[in-house]
């Protein structure tokens, strides 16, 4: 399969072409309310660039059956597609091999996946899990990352603990010994934040999971998209993340393991597929990934994702990080000198993703969001299903901008304009 | 959308505060922005004596919880679910509905909401507790008049 690699972005990033990373993707030539569409609502979902649409409609015109099923060509074709995404995004995130990365619908449905087979886990096992042993998340968790921890702790007795935070938006560690420690299990936690757009310390908590020989699950929904990821730098167990939040279509999602730890693992959902010998009496399984891909899988969405990797690649994660940072300079620039708007989150441009939240003085996030999608801005409003942090910091809300390798300096400034426009119509500045 | 009318109400919100005395109190949350109104009913002889609400929202939530009591309050209890059904149908018009302002009062003003989907549940949060509230209230004394 050859890659369609985008327009020529490459070179240092100073010359980072925005404007040629647009031109791939067409709806950013909409208007919204007779404006150009100023989109920045990135960390809830991203904008697909020709070169994905093309190899997803490619692949259901010319190579779609169902996998690892049947004998005749088309099947034999979608077979090896399937499986050479599975390749390429194994390779995306710097795996030893393609066999430790599993399909899912969705960055949601992988940490269940994890949940569960700790949940179905036989006494002895490793992922047994009961009263007295302890499983620790943080207070940043996106509600996907945070309530199957919850049920898995009530359905088998088993302690939740959290990492709190700090008022300037970190996990506070003072206490990480005592609350990470011998009884816990599995210590899951996010990369970077999807609402305070904090990074989180990898090293620090893993080396703290490795001496007391807890397990690491980490939420890449919101780094992967932006950064270079290799999962063995990083030292994790368990690593997730999303399609559509990097170019790639909604219904995909995966789940990185290593290869041990998925092997020994028991099964999540059970069906076609997962099994080895099926008799009436009983079934085995089969080996990982098929044993976590119960079912017809996500097929084509898979393809999709494989087209996203090669993108970002093709464009540079590293250039991409660079961008965003000086967009996310930007903002926060830009914030600081509004007076009656506040961040939510780190305030400056160290350990910090592209999603910011802010506040505006005197004006309700849902407020704020209308009023920004009259001028064309799209930004997030809400908890972002991240609600224990809206509580941490005792607002009801945010307002969230959050940009990507297609957002320009003119539209950051746009969003800073319009924040403004806001504050003047609700007679707040 | 953002009718002077609303932002009358948002700014200067009428019977906010919660008082007694009361029959029924609800919590009603909209899950998916936070918004929320702790609501107070106290209804006396089939009649919606008094309405009283604390919460926090954004404008659209909490203007048009300060219409509903407005329009509720000193109401028949039969009248007031009719008016609440008018405004509930005007939420559900999509923009499509012309509103009658002899029976929502200021709450024609909402009307511009109903073109916004994503805004419709800000605009019923408080009718709809006030509807819940109503319910229980008029339940339990019809309860008690049979024991």
């Amino acid at each position: 399969m050859t890659a369609v690699l985008p327009r020529d972005t490459r070179g240092s990033v100073s010359t980072y072409d925005v404007e040629a990373v647009r031109a791939d993707f067409p709806i950013l030539s909409r208007q919204v309310g007779g404006r150009p569409l100023v989109y920045l609502d990135n960390a809830s979902s991203s904008h697909k660039p020709r070169q994905v649409l093309d190899a997803e409609r490619d692949f259901v015109e010319q190579h779609y059956s169902n996998v690892h099923r049947g004998v005749h060509t088309l099947s034999q074709e979608a077979t090896d597609r399937y499986e050479a995404a599975r390749s390429t995004v194994a390779a995306f995130l710097g795996a030893r091999d393609a066999h430790e990365l599993v399909f899912t619908k969705n960055a949601t449905e992988a940490y269940n996946l994890v949940a569960y087979s700790f949940g179905n886990a036989a006494a002895g096992s490793r992922f047994a899990i009961g009263p007295g042993d302890e499983v620790c998340v943080t207070e940043m968790e996106h509600h996907s990352n945070l309530v199957p921890w919850q049920m898995l702790c009530e359905r088998t007795g088993a302690t939740l603990r959290w990492i709190p935070l700090t008022d300037d938006g970190r996990l506070d560690l003072t206490d990480l010994d005592a609350l990470v420690n011998e009884r816990t299990k599995v210590l899951a936690f996010v990369h970077v934040s999807n609402i305070l757009g904090t990074k989180n310390p990898v090293d620090v908590l893993v080396a703290r999971a490795r001496e007391v020989g807890a397990l690491t699950l980490l939420d890449g929904a919101q780094s992967a998209p932006h950064e270079v990821v290799d999962v063995q730098a990083l030292g994790v167990d368990f690593f997730v993340l999303t399609g559509h939040k990097m170019l790639a279509p909604s219904g995909i999602g995966v789940l990185w393991g290593r290869k041990e730890l998925l092997d020994a693992m028991p099964p999540f959902l059970g069906g076609g597929s997962m099994i080895e010998v099926v008799t009436m009496s009983g079934s085995t399984y089969a080996a990982a990934p098929e044993r976590f891909e119960a079912g017809t899988p996500v097929i084509s969405q898979a393809v999709a994702l494989a087209a996203a990797c090669d993108y970002l690649q093709a464009v540079g994660l590293d250039r991409i990080a660079a961008h965003e940072a000086q967009l996310t300079a930007r903002v926060l620039d830009g914030i600081r000198g509004l007076d009656g708007v506040r961040v939510i989150g780190p305030d400056t441009i160290e350990m910090r993703g592209a999603a910011v939240s802010f506040a505006i003085d005197g004006v309700h996030p849902h407020d704020v969001g209308q009023s920004l999608d009259e001028l064309g801005i799209a930004v997030r409003v809400g908890h972002h299903c991240a609600a224990p942090v809206c509580r941490r910091y005792g607002v009801p809300a945010t307002t969230r901008a959050s940009s990507y390798l297609y957002n320009s300096e003119a539209e950051i400034d746009a969003l800073l304009d319009g924040v403004v426009t806001v504050q003047r119509f609700w007679g707040t500045a | 959308m953002y009718q002077e009318i609303i932002l009358d109400h948002y700014r200067r919100p009428h019977h906010k505060g919660l008082r007694d005395p009361y029959d029924v109190e609800v919590h009603h949350v909209n899950p998916t922005c936070g918004d929320e109104v702790t609501l107070r009913v106290r209804v006396a002889d089939g009649v919606v004596e008094d309405v009283s609400y604390d919460g926090q929202g954004c404008s659209i939530s909490q203007a048009s919880t300060s219409v509903m009591t407005d329009l509720v309050i000193g109401k028949q209890v039969d009248e007031a679910l009719r008016t609440s059904e008018a405004f509930l149908e005007l939420m559900q018009s999509r923009g499509q509905l012309e509103p009658d302002e002899d029976v929502l009062e200021d709450g024609i003003a909402f009307a511009g909401v109903s073109r916004y989907p994503a805004r419709v549940k800000c605009a019923l949060l408080g009718w709809m507790a006030w509807k819940d509230a109503t319910a229980q209230a008029v339940a339990s004394s019809s309860g008690g008049a049979a024991t």
